[in-house]
């Protein structure tokens, strides 16, 4: 192995291998653009469903829905997602990347799949939104770039799993390997489930739109069809946990409590999370109540219960680390001395508060059998997935990148007042944008929907007036957080390509050094817990549990409430 | 720096547990199965449950079944269209059939009497959306739905799509009027 393809970072530490850097850094530009094409997308989208705006007519809005839909939830997610894993096998474990051509291999399949999925939704006969239901037919490009998309990710897995075997021969690291790879991992199996299932419904559907195959059963397509389209998000809740750990590590220094449940939660995300293709089939035809209870609830709620050990380990970590420095006055000095101008910091906790509180506990409910009823393809559910997806995986993706601008990228961060705002502005803006969509949902506002006035329907219905403002408020808070994304693209964009390098501290040539285990943990005097109360190591993550379990217990009986006001059925 | 280095002792797990840690997974836990059972529960003690019939069906054979609920028991019909009305009687089968862009026919029910409502779709997938009552469920063509309703609210209650289904998505609209009853 040649030392010129390695250098060490000095203000992190962290030693990059050329190749490696190289594809994390075409992964991650390819990623911005994507959701800056998505963000105009959301743009139209947002100003379409403000209805005192009503900006495009039908026909575009569903073709750009469709457009921001796909290069969002899929594109932009996943393109990002293989620099992280390159980040966290490569990087993080101070090896050589396995394969680097096949990487790039599948870098450009990745680019064509995009391409020719983008121009086949543009030519306007691909606008069946990103899920794609038969039997409504789509240009087969639409398909065609899905899965030439999804055979470069899987490439770009197993190039990962490569560098784990590479790093565990060539002994690049001592003990096991470092909770935020094992997170990495776990995104990295359940991404395989997912771009299988994704094959085992795209390759068919394609057929059956060349017309080669000539009926495809629509429940079973939604069956299978979800278990890309919902375990893909799930790449992300492990993606974006092992995100949150690796914040809380690099600006803290913060450690797992206990390695063994925030790994064993983890592993509970392998075992469990791909069961949630039954919560888009809780009101099919055609499927029992005890398939839909099993599966809905991931088996008994072990994934939920895995979500909710993160969401206080991850905290919980970091109120250990600000304690052992001094901040351990009350029960939340920690947290207000937190380096709240720092986005690496305030995205990663904005990020975590949103996905639990907004997205975590709304997911939960309207994923119960018997509640989806009330709210099945309402506007509610977008609410909720832009609260997982928007606030949780891409606003902690946002917080990540303001840590390797100068890392990876060797350039100062440009207009740092204003990313020191970003990600309060995408976060909050966001976090309204969800609450209001979600409410408007409980009116019963559909989703997908070009004109909720009905307009030349043959018989009109009326929403409220409540429906309109909060659909009007949607329309506010969403451009509010648009301008945020537009922000960071701002950022990132002038600084990668126009930023002031930082080119003393590029230089290659440096000898890999061996990953070492962490120190032994130093018990403070009078115990572990001594510098926290009542024997707990984090009594404020403690309190804000609590709080949490608080919420989400009212909210889960005022919803089950709302249903037993529906007319009665069996 | 902890979470990105290898843990400290090779054998992780023999770890101990924080006190924090297990006082939370024990709520969370306790907390998760509640949620679980409830599911169950409600089958058992609520009336809002989706039952578990269906039947694979054709178009054909679902338009001809609405066609003659409809022959029988058009009480009147309704806009520039035409559409029928149809009152069933209470306990019947009832029949309703989405298609771009319409659910098809109207329907007159009783209030606090009980039918069996039939729904497919003739095309493409539908959502069926009563609204302000709020019933959401997923209508897929070759598929017929039965649902058990009693309706409980007087007045009208309009259908409309929320599964997306083409241009004329927002034009989808259909009507339930629940009654007091003829005398």
């Amino acid at each position: 192995m040649s030392n010129e393809q390695f250098r060490i970072c000095p203000e992190s530490g962290l030693q990059f291998h050329k190749p490696a850097e190289n594809l994390m850094r075409a992964n991650a530009v390819l990623a911005v653009v994507i959701l800056l094409i998505g963000g105009v997308a959301a743009l139209m989208v947002t100003l379409t469903r403000w209805p005192a705006v009503h900006l495009l007519p039908a026909d575009r809005f569903y073709q750009l829905l469709t457009s921001h839909g796909v290069n969002m939830l899929i594109f932009w997610i996943i393109s990002f997602e293989m620099a992280v894993l390159y980040f966290c096998s490569s990087t993080l474990l101070r090896c050589r990347l396995a394969t680097p051509r096949i990487a790039w291999l599948g870098f450009v399949l990745m680019v064509t799949g995009i391409v020719v999925n983008n121009l086949a939704v543009m030519n306007g006969d691909a606008s069946v939104m990103m899920t794609s239901y038969v039997p409504m037919p789509a240009n087969p490009n639409f398909y065609l770039g899905l899965i030439l998309f999804a055979v470069g990710a899987l490439l770009g897995c197993f190039v990962f799993l490569g560098t784990l075997v590479i790093a565990k021969e060539e002994k690049t690291y001592e003990g096991s390997i470092p909770l935020v790879t094992f997170g990495a991992l776990t995104a990295c199996i359940i991404a395989v489930f997912t771009i299988a299932s994704g094959a085992i419904i795209l390759i068919p559907t394609y057929m059956w739109s060349m017309g080669w195959i000539n009926h495809i059963d629509p429940v079973m397509y939604r069956l299978v069809w979800w278990a890309l389209g919902h375990s893909s998000q799930q790449i992300n809740v492990a993606a974006h946990v092992s995100v949150w750990y690796a914040i809380a590590a690099i600006v803290f220094g913060a450690r797992p409590l206990s390695e063994k449940v925030s790994r064993t939660a983890f592993f509970l995300y392998i075992a469990f999370l791909q069961l949630a293709s039954a919560h888009h089939l809780l009101v099919d035809p055609g499927i029992s109540s005890e398939w839909k209870i099993f599966n809905t609830s991931y088996a008994m709620y072990l994934a939920v219960l895995a979500s909710m050990v993160h969401g206080l380990t991850v905290p919980g970590s970091i109120e250990v680390a600000q304690r052992a420095k001094g901040f351990t006055k009350g029960l939340f000095e920690w947290l207000r001395k937190a380096p709240w101008s720092n986005p690496v910091f305030s995205g990663m906790f904005i990020s975590l508060v949103g996905f639990g509180f907004l997205g975590g506990i709304s997911g939960v409910v309207m994923g119960t059998e018997q509640i989806n009823i009330i709210i099945h393809n309402t506007i509610y559910v977008p609410g909720h997935f832009h609260a997982t997806v928007v606030i949780g995986t891409t606003l902690s993706f946002m917080a990540l990148t303001y840590f390797l601008i100068p890392v990876l990228f060797r350039r100062k961060v440009m207009f740092a007042g204003l990313a020191k705002w970003q990600p309060y502005l995408f976060g909050i803006g966001m976090g309204v944008f969800s609450t209001v969509m979600m409410g408007a949902g409980t009116l019963g506002v559909a989703r997908r929907h070009w004109d909720m006035a009905f307009t030349n329907s043959a018989i009109g219905f009326d929403y409220p007036a409540s429906a309109y403002t909060l659909m009007g408020l949607a329309g506010i808070s969403g451009v509010a957080a648009i301008i945020g994304g537009g922000i960071f693209i701002l950022v990132t964009v002038s600084s990668v390509f126009f930023g002031k390098r930082l080119e003393s501290e590029s230089i290659y040539g440096a000898v890999p050094t061996r990953l070492m285990k962490a120190e032994p943990i130093v018990e403070p005097a009078g115990g572990h817990a001594a510098a926290g109360k009542w024997g707990f190591a984090a009594p404020g993550t403690f309190i804000f549990a609590l709080f949490f379990l608080a919420v989400f217990v009212i909210y889960y009986a005022i919803n089950w409430k709302y249903l037993a006001s529906v007319w009665p059925m069996s | 720096m902890s979470a990105i280095q290898p843990p400290s002792s090779t054998i992780w797990w023999s770890q101990p547990l924080d006190r924090v840690e297990g006082t939370w997974i024990a709520i969370a836990l306790v907390w998760s199965l509640f949620m679980f059972f409830m599911m169950p529960f409600w089958h058992v003690y609520g009336k809002q449950n989706l039952s578990n019939e269906a039947y694979r069906t054709t178009p054909e054979a679902f338009m001809s079944k609405t066609q003659a609920m409809i022959d029988q028991y058009t009480v009147r019909t309704e806009t520039a269209m035409q559409i029928p009305v149809v009152a069933p009687p209470p306990g019947s089968d009832v029949y309703l059939l989405g298609r771009l862009w319409q659910w098809y026919p109207l329907l007159e029910l009783e209030r606090g009497q009980t039918y069996r409502l039939h729904i497919s779709s003739m095309d493409w997938q539908h959502g069926f959306s009563l609204q302000p009552v709020n019933i959401n469920t997923q209508i897929v063509p070759g598929y017929e739905m039965v649902l058990t309703i009693t309706p409980d609210t007087l007045g009208d209650q309009t259908i409309i799509c929320n599964e997306f289904c083409g241009i004329g998505h927002h034009t989808m609209t259909g009507k339930i009027y629940v009654t007091e009853g003829r005398p």
